[in-house]
């Protein structure tokens, strides 16, 4: 009923392609995925393995395009494994945090009343807490693993998005289309999730791409600090560890940030081309 | 009208709002941190590298950690009633007082940062908005992006490959010129020499994010009657922009700046590990690695005090910029 019709997806679809912004974010995020999911095909074996001498600078052999660290690791093979685990944390993280998100913030803004005002209590609540600190406390709690340091990006990222669901929910829950949902007799689940939830998508769909690039930002923080998972080479732990080299080799630290700003920049180009295609009013001058 | 009466009641309100927000926030976080494996006396075992059982036990009846959870819950109520945060045994002092020597390294490093990204982030979009859709706009906008996109850790390794390695102009780490026992302007010249960089890649995030927002707010508004009446009676080009326009991004700006306590917060922890600066991100880091939870559980609380707090002010600021805001 009240689902996007396809005329209004495909002119969408063609306002996302016509922006060159968006179009851009979304191919480099394509080369990022490629590399993610082809890394062990391209450099099969532990990328965290010594395979030359240390400190090879770039573009000396054609072995080791991008040289080597202060323990011979290849810095090619550790960026494009890299690229790993900064997506899945970064895609799981949010898949939790919007899951959460969503859930609260549609019985927050569908309910109303008490439901509401408790929701909203502990959403203020956890927005006291800086969130990357409560992320670096979650992970010092449990052991630091892919899995803990993603459920702990994913826990802390709920609130954003559920305020936003609420709005959106508090603002369409009165219209016609739910009110004659709710005088056909439809259960709140049906109502919830096929008529009021594909109406409240656009904005969850903009925020989504913006709260990856923020997970695997934090997750890369994390990382850095050496608070990641130590048997996978990541973008963080690499610029961590080059870190130490800074003064002689700073490549070292340049190479993989590049790969992770390029990676951010893209989500949130994708993200404002997202933006601009499904809100064309909001899109200004 | 902003009256003195009007201003009090609203402080009280606030405040009595933010009572149950703090007992709950203690709660959650002396619960939180008990769930951590390992306590003090186990930390302590492992710096010192021995310990016997009995001297495990004599370092947990000591600091009452032997007792029920609920037992020391209550204990800590009752130290934070009194105005402690409890005692640190790694670093064998006050937690109150280690967290006061690092506080205000913290505070000057957000207070500048955070007037570097409000000072550049309402010029910028001023510009943009200026100009929207020609050169300067879509220049800065790529800026803009880039600066929203770059992680603030990374960038500060990099303004230190340039700036303290390659160019040799400002110092790689630290707050101050340790032994100089400089005064006066000399001091505050060094200081600033110190503080340049982190808070520049501690600023530069939210600079992107003032930006942006200054930039939609006055587009907002540009074609509105009230715009047009300031223009028509003949004020100029610059008192409509900065007088009549910038006042609409005022209020989301000063919504965002409150809401960003927390993330400077946590983004002081990055920083300041970069430039081995002086401040309580440090610390908590510290804490988090040495497994000191007493510490870390002070300095939670205290950030999301800070975080309150600052709340609070921006309701009050939002009053008094637009009285028509009644506060919840």
């Amino acid at each position: 009923m009240a689902q996007p019709t396809r005329d209004n997806r495909a002119a969408s679809m063609r306002r996302l392609l016509r922006n060159r912004a968006g179009l851009a974010g979304g191919s480099i995020l394509l080369v990022v995925t490629a590399a993610a999911l082809l890394a062990p095909l391209l450099f099969p074996g532990d990328p965290l393995d010594m395979v030359t001498r240390p400190f090879l600078r770039p573009l000396m052999t054609w072995a080791h395009p991008l040289g080597s660290d202060s323990l011979g690791r290849d810095v090619l093979a550790g960026i494009v494994h890299g690229a790993r685990v900064s997506l899945l944390v970064g895609v799981t993280a949010t898949a939790i945090g919007v899951t959460i998100g969503t859930a609260v913030g549609a019985a927050a803004g569908y309910r109303g009343g008490r439901t509401d005002d408790v929701l909203v209590r502990v959403m203020e609540l956890f927005q006291t807490f800086p969130p990357f600190l409560l992320v670096i406390v979650l992970v010092s709690i449990a052991e630091p693993s892919v899995a803990t340091i993603t459920a702990a990006i994913g826990i802390v990222s709920w609130p954003t998005i559920a305020r936003v669901v609420r709005a959106e929910f508090r603002s369409l829950r009165r219209r016609d289309f739910v009110l004659a949902a709710q005088g056909l007799g439809y259960g709140t689940p049906r109502i919830v999730f096929r008529e009021i939830l594909p109406s409240a998508a656009a904005p969850i769909v903009v925020l989504t791409s913006v709260m990856v690039a923020t997970a695997i930002l934090n997750e890369a923080a994390l990382s850095f600090l050496g608070l990641g998972d130590p048997n996978l080479v990541s973008w963080g732990s690499m610029i961590g560890a080059g870190r130490d080299q800074l003064r002689t080799a700073w490549y070292l630290v340049a190479l993989p940030g590049t790969a992770l700003a390029l990676s951010v920049l893209a989500l949130n180009l994708l993200g404002d081309g997202l933006n601009e295609a499904l809100n064309p009013r909001s899109a200004d001058a | 009208m902003f009256g003195r009466h009007r201003i009090l009641a609203m402080l009280r309100r606030t405040a009595l709002q933010a009572v149950p927000t703090i007992a709950a926030v203690v709660i959650v976080d002396f619960f939180l941190l008990k769930l951590a494996p390992g306590d003090a006396a186990d930390a302590l075992a492992a710096e010192s590298g021995s310990a016997t059982e009995e001297t495990m036990a004599a370092l947990r009846a000591h600091f009452g950690l032997d007792q029920p959870v609920i037992t020391q819950f209550l204990a800590y109520i009752e130290n934070l009633v009194h105005g402690s945060l409890g005692f640190s045994p790694l670093y064998n002092m006050p937690v109150s007082r280690l967290i006061l020597e690092r506080l205000p390294g913290s505070l000057e490093l957000m207070v500048v940062a955070l007037a570097i990204a409000l000072a550049v982030g309402i010029t910028a979009g001023v510009v943009m908005a200026q100009f929207a859709g020609r050169l300067p706009d879509r220049v800065i906008s790529v800026v803009v992006l880039l600066f929203y996109s770059i992680p603030g850790f990374w960038v500060g390794l990099m303004l230190i490959v340039l700036f303290s390695v390659w160019l040799g102009w400002l110092p790689s780490g630290g707050s101050e010129t340790i032994g100089a026992h400089l005064t006066g302007f000399a001091a505050l010249a060094d200081r600033l020499r110190y503080i340049a960089l982190p808070a520049a890649s501690l600023a530069m995030f939210f600079i992107a994010v003032y930006a942006r927002l200054v930039r939609a707010s006055m587009l907002e508004v540009r074609d509105q009657d009230y715009i047009r009446t300031a223009t028509a009676k003949g004020l100029s080009r610059r008192a409509v922009v900065w007088r009549h326009m910038l006042r609409n991004a005022l209020l989301p700006l000063t919504t965002l700046a409150g809401m960003h306590i927390g993330a400077i917060l946590g983004g002081a922890v990055v920083t300041e590990t970069v430039y081995s600066w002086p401040g309580l991100g440090r610390l908590a880091l510290e804490a988090v690695l040495k497994r000191d939870f007493s510490v870390l559980l002070g300095i939670l609380l205290l950030s999301s005090l800070l975080v309150i707090v600052v709340n609070m002010l921006v309701d009050l600021l939002q009053a008094w910029l637009d009285p028509r805001i009644e506060l919840r």
